[in-house]
């Protein structure tokens, strides 16, 4: 028993150690996709309340599974995790101060390393490769509505609790 | 208890130092190789040894951006080698299922969205970039007698992005030399020569992905992974499971022995089979729903 109050201690200070850095939870997080949603409830079917833009920054409210509540320009609801970085994410690569850009665990430059100029220059040094069905395969869209009507006419039922 | 207490610490610091300086000799290596190749200066390799000091410490590969450009050259690539299927439908149909799966995927968002394209060939094969483009034949969706078989194909191919099995292709040795040329940039605006080396660079990166996808196939592991990840999202939106264990019995029948397809990149749908079933799937047929095998025969009845 008298060994048991050390030892606990020490265990504590092991995890205070590891978890040192990490314990902090992000107040603000940018969208790191092209074009972002905020839905009114956690799930893939909600309703769509806002498409914040690649950089935009988001206030996080609160925490469930994979998904965030949000805030941002006034609209408040849900955003999925893997729309999210902790990265303040700046969009003019030109404009940043060296010093800072250099630590780059905190900035992402967008635009920046592999971009539309790399593509376009290796592009023009092949020119058998055509982009034609990539851009058109791109505009092929689902929305949610589609989506939920697809699962209803087909009688495809999610149980419940299944999507994270 | 002091010992224990100073145990912890150096492991936590061994740990932290190690990472650290894999990272860095890396780097230094490739700095040396540009620098030796005449691509970049003195001074311009000294400053990129120490922006990668900042690249090594974060251990991030690329952002979902760069991934998005990289994804879309290899589906220029995949496209180059397999003619898109013009097919409305069809295309339709499959991005209906593939771009639900997605959403229930542990990486539904992605920068440039997922989307689906049917390839004009027999050959049974499917191909996943980085950014999220899914390409399937022809002949793999003959292997699919109906909508959860084919959404397992989807699934499949989705694991593989979730679990960034393309960007694992990249060599080491590429990858330190791309963030390394790419760290340069936040300090400067690249020139046309630093936009040629990481035009290079890219080339590079674009082939490591593309031999992987095309000619040597991932990992066994990668693809036993890729099954398992398919079996949860079918789980997840509420298709059967095993509908990829009866689209593999039919791909079995369907595959040629030496074929130039899935049968060089892909295990052997008995070995799949075997596998998916140790991770406890069961097998039981998957039941008939009329309203579902009523579309799936609309869209790919004549395919």
């Amino acid at each position: 028993m008298r060994a048991g109050k050390p030892i606990l201690i020490t265990v504590f200070l092991c995890l205070w150690v590891v978890f040192t850095g990490f314990a902090q939870p992000q107040k603000t997080m940018s969208v790191q996709v092209k074009e972002g949603q905020i839905r009114n409830t956690p799930s893939f079917l909600a309703k769509i309340l806002a498409k914040p833009t690649y950089g935009d920054r988001v206030e996080i409210i609160q925490d469930k599974g994979a998904w965030k509540k949000v805030a941002s320009r006034g609209v408040q609801g849900w955003m999925h995790a893997s729309a999210l970085t902790t990265k303040t994410v700046v969009l003019r690569a030109g404009a940043t101060n060296v010093e800072t850009t250099a630590t780059g665990s905190e900035i992402a430059l967008a635009g920046k390393g592999f971009n539309e100029e790399v593509e376009k220059q290796y592009k023009s040094l092949n020119r058998n490769l055509d982009y034609t069905w990539v851009d058109r395969m791109e505009r092929f869209q689902v929305s949610s509505d589609q989506m939920e009507a697809f699962l209803k006419q087909g009688k495809v039922t999610p149980p419940e609790g299944a999507v994270p | 208890m002091r010992r224990l207490l100073l145990v912890c610490l150096s492991v936590h610091s061994l740990l932290l130092l190690s990472s650290c300086q894999t990272m860095e000799s890396a780097a230094t290596l490739a700095t040396g190789i540009g620098q030796g190749a005449g691509v970049i200066s003195a001074s311009q390799a000294e400053s990129l040894r120490k922006t990668t000091k900042a690249v090594a410490r974060s251990a991030e590969e690329f952002t979902p951006e760069q991934e998005y450009y990289i994804g879309r050259t290899v589906g220029a690539v995949v496209l180059g080698t397999y003619p898109a299927y013009d097919h409305r439908i069809v295309n339709e149909y499959v991005n209906l299922i593939g771009q639900t799966l997605a959403q229930v995927s542990d990486l539904p968002a992605i920068f440039g969205g997922y989307h689906f394209l049917v390839l004009d060939s027999n050959e049974i094969n499917a191909f996943a970039t980085p950014s999220g483009l899914v390409f399937v034949t022809r002949g793999l969706l003959r292997c699919c007698r109906h909508e959860d078989a084919l959404a397992a194909v989807l699934a499949h191919e989705i694991g593989h992005i979730q679990l960034r099995h393309g960007m694992q292709a990249i060599e080491k040795a590429r990858m330190t030399e791309a963030l390394t040329t790419i760290a340069a940039e936040g300090a400067k605006t690249l020139g046309s020569r630093e936009v040629a080396s990481l035009t290079q660079t890219f080339g590079g990166t674009i082939s490591d992905i593309t031999g992987a996808l095309i000619k040597g196939g991932y990992a066994r592991s990668s693809e036993y992974a890729a099954d398992q990840a398919a079996v949860t999202l079918l789980r997840r939106v509420g298709y059967d499971p095993n509908g990829l264990t009866e689209m593999l019995g039919v791909m079995k029948k369907n595959l040629r022995a030496g074929g130039p397809d899935f049968a060089r990149t892909h295990p052997a749908p008995d070995d799949r089979l075997a596998e998916i079933q140790k991770k406890g799937l069961r097998y039981a047929a998957v039941p008939a729903h009329a309203p579902r095998q009523a579309r799936f025969l609309k869209a790919l009845g004549n395919i």
